[in-house]
């Protein structure tokens, strides 16, 4: 089976404290260290695991994003990926969801993929908008917040997390399958993973080898334009809770007004 | 020249960082607390290739360089001491000699599974009367009966007594030279051989969770086969085992100096006195200013030395040098760290108390800084 994980190079979350840039508006990339996403750790993680399970499988990373994103694919396949793709063109600066999953459908669909797997959401963007738009363009189905997977044949079968627990679903494959948060950890590149990296293949794709004209994609393509940045309200006081002898009482109450228990 | 680690290098250090952030600091203080030898991560670090990163990799090894095994020591150290110990003496003393020394056929026996973290190994030159003096040992092995048999004792061994320990490697009297000095060879005693006894882990005032142990042979009964080398290899053998193991130690030193640092730094800018952070004073600037200057200066010199040894170039001097003020810097930060804290850093729930615990004994293990101070008037010409 072809698998395939989709990922992205982030800023990262755990020094870079985001900036915008006011005049662009856009994230803020120089300067700041950019990892591979955190969240993508654990998709990659979740899709080695069933890559192995399934046995006789190939898992590919691709990404679109500027030659430094090398990088991040590095650590990908450091994770235990078997090779990489790195979709960067000069023209792709500035794609907005839309254009991003249109190049990596294109990409897909010139490799054959059984098996799509993303992230829900990026750390940096959080738009949540790609893995829709590449199974929209690839017209095949998507299963959203897995939490659980399993092939079955030529099916995949899903538990899919919502408020208050899970629903099972299939469908048939090809299908692209979004990972919830929180359901699988991120596993450590091995020492050995690191040192055979380099050996693995990694593939640079430009949009002439995808067929896609510079206009349709990156800034002179957009559909969405960033209109205004804001700065977040801050957040009233929270709650105290006094131990008077039934606080764990309270303290559920509360979370169960969330629907976290 | 170029400063600039390569790919490789830099993935290995980031990832031990994030290890060490994620897996190691969390369990630093109960461990450290309760003695206890850390089993899930150290079998952890094992499943990673953390164990065997200079090894390559037909023999269970990472196929990692010398700097990169460097670079990881520190960022493991850096999130504790103990660990980092641990790790160290099982590659640096443990491991290495069997891949430097060793015949096919032990790398395949021993190396093999140290390499792949699945065992521990230890290294025993230091004895009750043979220190410094590292030469002095007075542990015998006689020949007899295609046997060594072994009687003596040795103190202070790493990693002898866990419960993945497979045995240690010791110096032992085979002879007399020429000369009238004593023939020294490098012997391998297995776990459970009889008349090999491992005695009660030692009350420790740092390292407290790793595992150092008095030994002691008694009648013991080894293979003959059981020798790295020819008899009398023993004491070049082991000259070149510290040498590389002091450019660890200096990396061990320097992990723990930063450690001292990020907590001095964090310390500084949220602890307010007189209306605003301490660290808006200038005498505690200038503390913050050299503990940075020396740590770098300590790393810079632990680079040099692996990169002699990669270069397959002489480098006991600047192992030394490495080792010696790595582990001097490693006091002086760990002190000012605590000076930083104040009566917090006194107290046992702030890491850097533990952090002073743990630095001394930087300038005491695998050579004191006496010795390193001999070794590099040695050098001069002295
Ligand atoms: C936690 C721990 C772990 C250890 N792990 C191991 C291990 O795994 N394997 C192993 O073999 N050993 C191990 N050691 C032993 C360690 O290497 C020795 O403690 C060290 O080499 C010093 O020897 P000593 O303790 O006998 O001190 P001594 O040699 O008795 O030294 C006492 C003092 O005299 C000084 N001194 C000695 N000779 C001279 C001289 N000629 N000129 C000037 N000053 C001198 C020393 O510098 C020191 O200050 C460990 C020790 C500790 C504490």
């Amino acid at each position: 089976m072809k698998m395939f994980v989709c990922i992205k190079q982030v800023p990262d979350p755990n020094t870079a404290i985001s900036k915008l840039d006011p005049a662009t508006k856009r994230l803020v990339r120089s300067g700041v260290s950019l990892v591979l996403d955190p969240g993508d750790e654990s998709t990659i993680s979740a899709a080695i695991k069933l890559r192995d399970k399934v046995g006789n499988s190939e898992l590919v990373a691709l990404s679109m994003g500027p030659a430094s994103a090398q990088e991040a694919t590095r650590r990908a396949l450091a994770m235990g990926v078997d090779r990489a793709i790195l979709i960067t063109d000069p023209a792709l600066a500035g794609s907005d969801a839309f254009s991003t999953a249109q190049v990596l459908a294109a990409a897909l669909k010139k490799e054959g993929a059984d098996l799509i797997f993303c992230s829900t959401e990026s750390t940096d963007g959080y738009t949540g908008m790609v893995p829709g738009g590449i199974a929209e363009f690839l017209g095949i189905p998507q299963l959203t917040f897995a939490r659980e997977i399993t092939i079955e044949g030529q099916k995949a079968i899903i538990k899919r997390v919502i408020p208050k627990g899970y629903q099972t679903i299939e469908s048939t494959l090809p299908a692209v399958i979004t990972i919830a948060s929180g359901s699988y950890e991120a596993i450590y590149p091995t020492m050995k993973g690191i040192m055979g990296a380099k050996k693995k293949t990694l593939t640079q794709m430009s949009l002439a080898d995808l067929g896609i004209a510079a206009t349709q994609v990156g800034e002179a393509g957009a559909h969405e334009r960033v209109l205004s940045i804001g700065k977040a309200e801050a957040r009233a006081a929270g709650q105290i809770i006094k131990d008077d002898g039934n606080a764990a009482q309270q303290i559920a109450e509360f979370l169960q007004r969330y629907q976290l228990l | 020249m170029d400063f600039t680690l390569n790919e490789e290098q830099t993935a290995i250090r980031q990832t031990c960082r994030e290890f060490a952030e994620q897996e190691i600091k969390p369990v630093a203080a109960e461990i450290d607390a309760t003695g206890t030898f850390p089993y899930p991560l150290i079998r952890q670090m094992g499943e990673l290739g953390l164990l065997g990163l200079p090894f390559p990799e037909e023999y269970g090894g990472a196929g990692a360089d010398f700097l990169s095994y460097c670079l990881a020591i520190e960022e493991i150290s850096r999130g504790d001491a103990s660990i980092g110990i641990t790790m160290e003496a099982h590659t640096s003393l443990g491991a290495t000699p069997f891949y430097l020394f060793g015949s096919q056929q032990q790398k395949e026996q021993y190396l093999t599974p140290l390499a792949r973290g699945e065992q521990l190994w230890s290294f025993g030159l230091t004895e009750p009367e043979a220190g410094s003096d590292s030469g002095g040992t007075q542990t015998r092995a006689v020949l007899q009966d295609g046997h060594w048999l072994i009687n003596g004792s040795k103190a202070f061994i790493t990693n002898a007594g866990t419960a993945m320990t497979g045995g240690v490697t010791i110096t032992a009297v085979t002879g007399c030279l020429s000369n009238g000095r004593n023939e020294i060879s490098n012997l391998i005693v297995p776990v459970g051989t009889p008349g090999y006894s491992i005695g009660q882990p030692y009350k420790k005032m740092g390292w407290k969770a790793s595992d150092t142990r008095p030994l002691a042979f008694t009648e013991c009964l080894i293979p003959e086969e059981n020798i790295l080398g020819q008899p009398g290899d023993g004491f070049k053998q082991f000259l070149r085992i510290l040498d590389a193991g002091r450019v660890a130690i200096a990396a061990l030193s320097v992990g723990l100096a930063q450690a001292c640092l990020d907590e001095a730094l964090s310390y500084a800018q949220q602890r307010r006195q007189f209306g605003q952070p301490i660290s808006k004073f200038q005498s505690i600037q200038f503390k913050l200013a050299d503990m940075d200057m020396e740590i770098e200066l300590a790393r810079l010199m632990y680079y040099k030395a692996a990169w002699l040894q990669m270069q397959g170039k002489p480098y006991s001097r600047e192992a030394s040098m490495a080792k010696l003020f790595a582990s001097e810097t490693s006091k002086r930060a760990a002190d000012q760290a605590v000076q930083i804290h104040g009566g917090y850093g006194f107290m046992d729930e702030y890491p850097v108390s533990r952090y002073w615990r743990n630095v001394k004994i930087n300038e005491i293990g695998e050579g004191t800084s006496e010795v390193q101070r001999m070794v590099i008037a040695k050098s001069l010409g002295c």
